[in-house]
């Protein structure tokens, strides 16, 4: 017997599930598409939102709870909304022996925040990450996508300050 | 595509190349500290200084000084300029005739680059990592023509064994064995795997090759599918590169453009695709197994070998799997000849490494070095020694997998061998340098960290153990942990090692045993006495680790 798989609709009018779901035919909707599929989901939305996550396992025909294993095993992906700017401290080895430490310290202090927390007024997530391969400019920070190398506390939250109130 | 074709596309652009040519690096080191601005403001100085007609501005990947970025260099007067701004650009341009650059001149001839010998470096820094008729100018896609029509598979796999080459990945694992197993291995589909997962903090020569040259990468997997049989390539990259990704992406479309990716490769009937995997932030992707799971959209957790990827990996097709330097290697070998390749390096361990250099060193940045070179010659030659007269104490290579070689072994040839000997590894390539404000049992807590969250969770060893030694060296660390908890250590240490399932459990101990080897005293000095032997003693935490315990 032959099952014709149900493709379920689209969640919502967003155009956005659009883009994702060209990701999927492109892949041929196979399973393997899973990690290809949550990125798209990710940098369409900024985060994995549980209706989104049904969807794609419904899209794909993996079960919820592989999809949902999937998303919280790796670091890259995060299931909660992220805060109008981000702010990505490395703490990779080279940053490391630079003090980077002292760096998170001080914007954790000047935040508020611990690292994977957003500001309660949603203007800053702050997150930290193994290295983001700069070693050579360490210590870095990524603020909104852009590396700035060879930071110090003090300038580190200059930076900060300036992307936030840039907005 | 046809030979002629190719060799038009050539002189086609040699014929374009104007006199003076300025390099302008468009690494991601660079590329934060506004080398794209730099770019556009030399642009437009040349193009108001109606220079157009003598002097092109090229956009190249890494020259490798990073630390120093961004960079631009003139040829052919070979002048080298370091961290240059926006502002200060158009000086550059004046300095051509006659007028002062007020950039920073570098010196093209600092040990930092005349010590080092460019093979999988050779186009960094040389060629516009994204146009394809730049890598052809350079002589790209030449070998794999020849390959295609000149040998056979067994002569190609034959070949890279002659070389000598040893996986780059860390392990180094025979290339050519790996090849011949995959090409013996019987199945109607095989598969070629790039990984591209450069987890190693502290590493970044990967993610510099693929910005540089991206086009060598590609067509040394090509090289490798004919040689195996394989018609589908992978390129697994780290998430955390996205300007490596959007080069290869850029890469693949051309290549297929020019019908050197895709069916019929120089009208053979060898037929070979890539696609891109990004990876997603998971360090333990790096082992072949797990980085396998993730291509098939699993998580990535590794499993038992045997069976090995060679015999049945990606869906359980024969696999082969190399890292982003070894198949850069693959170029250089069949265009020069094994022998040459043989040529370079020890006994052992042929041709040359890459080594991203950084920490409390002068020279931050990416070398190529022949196997077999001191590490004294890589710190205090390439590297230029200690910043600010401080003292240099230790490298660390390997990164969590590896360890920390005291300066008193900095004589330590650079092979695979002899840094195992030490107690090291050769790693991917971190080359990290401390100096004596580094607290060693804070590096190998800060490695045990790394492990312990990187852990996948699938064995116990690795998944508790690495939590119960990160437990212990912060119980040092607080000056609350006497001998006997160095001694569980040591066994957990031994305990982890051998019975781990992958290679991340299997390394994760390294930095503490080989900080334990050679900084013994540094753990020593953080002890407490028993309970028992506190009044016999008069150290002087005793007060502190008795209120606090």
């Amino acid at each position: 017997m032959h099952i014709k798989a149900v493709k379920p609709p689209l969640p919502s009018q967003d155009k956005r599930w659009k883009i994702i779901d060209a990701k999927m035919r492109k892949l041929g909707y196979q399973s393997h598409a899973l990690i290809e599929t949550l990125h798209a989901v990710q940098e369409s939305f900024g985060f994995l939102e549980e209706d989104a996550l049904r969807w794609v396992a419904k899209s794909l025909r993996v079960p919820p709870s592989k999809v949902y294993g999937v998303a919280t095993f790796y670091n890259f992906f995060t299931l909660k909304p992220q805060g109008a700017h981000t702010c990505v401290v490395c703490l990779g080895t080279a940053c490391y022996v630079k003090a980077s430490g002292h760096i998170l310290e001080a914007i954790e202090k000047f935040a508020q925040i611990k690292p994977g927390e957003t500001t309660p007024d949603n203007q800053l997530s702050l997150l930290t990450v193994r290295c983001i391969g700069a070693c050579g400019i360490a210590p870095a920070v990524v603020f909104d996508g852009n590396v700035s190398g060879r930071l110090t506390s003090e300038n580190a939250i200059e930076k900060l300050k300036g992307y936030i109130h840039a907005s | 595509m046809l030979l002629e074709e190719l060799n038009a596309m050539a002189d086609k652009e040699k014929a374009a190349r104007k006199q003076i040519r300025i390099r302008c690096c468009m690494s991601a080191g660079c590329m934060s500290s506004q080398s794209a601005e730099i770019k556009q403001a030399l642009d437009k100085a040349v193009a108001d200084r109606q220079l157009g007609e003598q002097v092109e501005v090229v956009r190249v990947g890494c020259m490798g000084l990073c630390g120093q970025g961004p960079l631009v260099s003139i040829d052919p007067q070979g002048v080298l300029y370091e961290q240059v701004t926006p502002e200060n650009a158009g000086s550059i341009v004046d300095a051509l005739a006659g007028g002062t650059a007020y950039a920073q001149q570098g010196d093209p001839k600092n040990p930092f680059f005349t010590r080092q010998l460019a093979v999988v470096s050779r186009n960094g820094g040389r060629i516009d990592p994204e146009r394809i008729e730049a890598y052809i100018e350079a002589g790209g896609y030449g070998a794999l023509h020849h390959v295609l029509h000149e040998l056979t598979p067994a002569q190609v796999v034959d070949a890279i064994t002659k070389s000598g080459l040893r996986g780059r990945g860390g392990a180094g694992f025979p290339t050519g064995l790996k090849w011949a197993t995959v090409a013996k291995s019987k199945g109607d589909r095989k598969y070629v795997i790039c990984n591209g997962d450069e987890g190693d903090p502290g590493a970044f020569m990967d993610r510099s090759v693929l910005e540089s040259d991206p086009h060598a990468v590609i067509e040394g997997m090509a090289i490798a599918g004919y040689a195996v049989g394989a018609s589908h390539g992978y390129l697994y990259v780290r998430a955390e590169y996205p300007l490596a990704i959007s080069r290869l992406q850029i890469a693949i479309r051309q290549a297929k453009q020019h019908g050197l990716l895709g069916e019929g490769l120089f009208e053979s009937t060898f037929n070979f695709n890539v696609e891109i995997r990004i990876g997603a932030g998971a360090f333990v992707c790096g082992e072949e197994t797990a980085l396998m799971a993730s291509i098939e959209g699993r998580r990535g957790q590794p499993r038992p070998r045997p069976p090995f990827p060679a015999e049945s990996g990606l869906w359980g097709c024969p696999t082969l799997i190399n890292n982003v330097e070894t198949f850069a290697n693959i170029v250089p070998i069949i265009s020069q000849g094994a022998e040459w390749y043989a040529g370079l390096g020890t006994e052992k361990s042929k041709g040359t490494k890459v080594f991203a250099l950084t920490g409390k060193i002068r020279n931050n940045g990416l070398i190529e070095v022949p196997m077999g070179i001191t590490i004294r010659e890589i710190v205090e030659d390439l590297g230029g020694g200690a910043p600010d007269g401080t003292q240099i104490k230790a490298v660390q290579t390997g990164g969590p997998s590896g360890g920390c070689i005291p300066a008193k072994l900095f004589d330590t040839p650079v092979d695979y061998d002899s840094l195992m000997k030490v107690g090291s590894i050769m790693g991917s390539g971190g080359m990290v340098v401390m100096d004596d404000s580094t607290n060693m049992v804070d590096v190998a807590r800060f490695y045990m960290q790394f492990c312990m969250e990187e852990s996948c969770g699938k064995c116990i060893p690795c998944r508790a153990g690495t939590v119960q030694m990160y437990n212990l060296l912060t119980k040092i660390l607080d000056r609350k942990a006497t001998l006997k908890d160095l001694e569980s250590l040591e066994e957990l240490c031994d305990m982890v090692k051998h019975t781990s399932l992958c290679g991340l459990g299997q390394t994760a101990p390294n930095p503490v045993i080989s900080t334990l080897r050679y900084f013994r005293n540094e753990y020593l000095a953080l002890l407490q006495p028993e309970p028992g032997e506190e009044n016999a003693s008069h150290n002087g935490h005793i007060t502190e680790s008795a209120t606090t315990r």
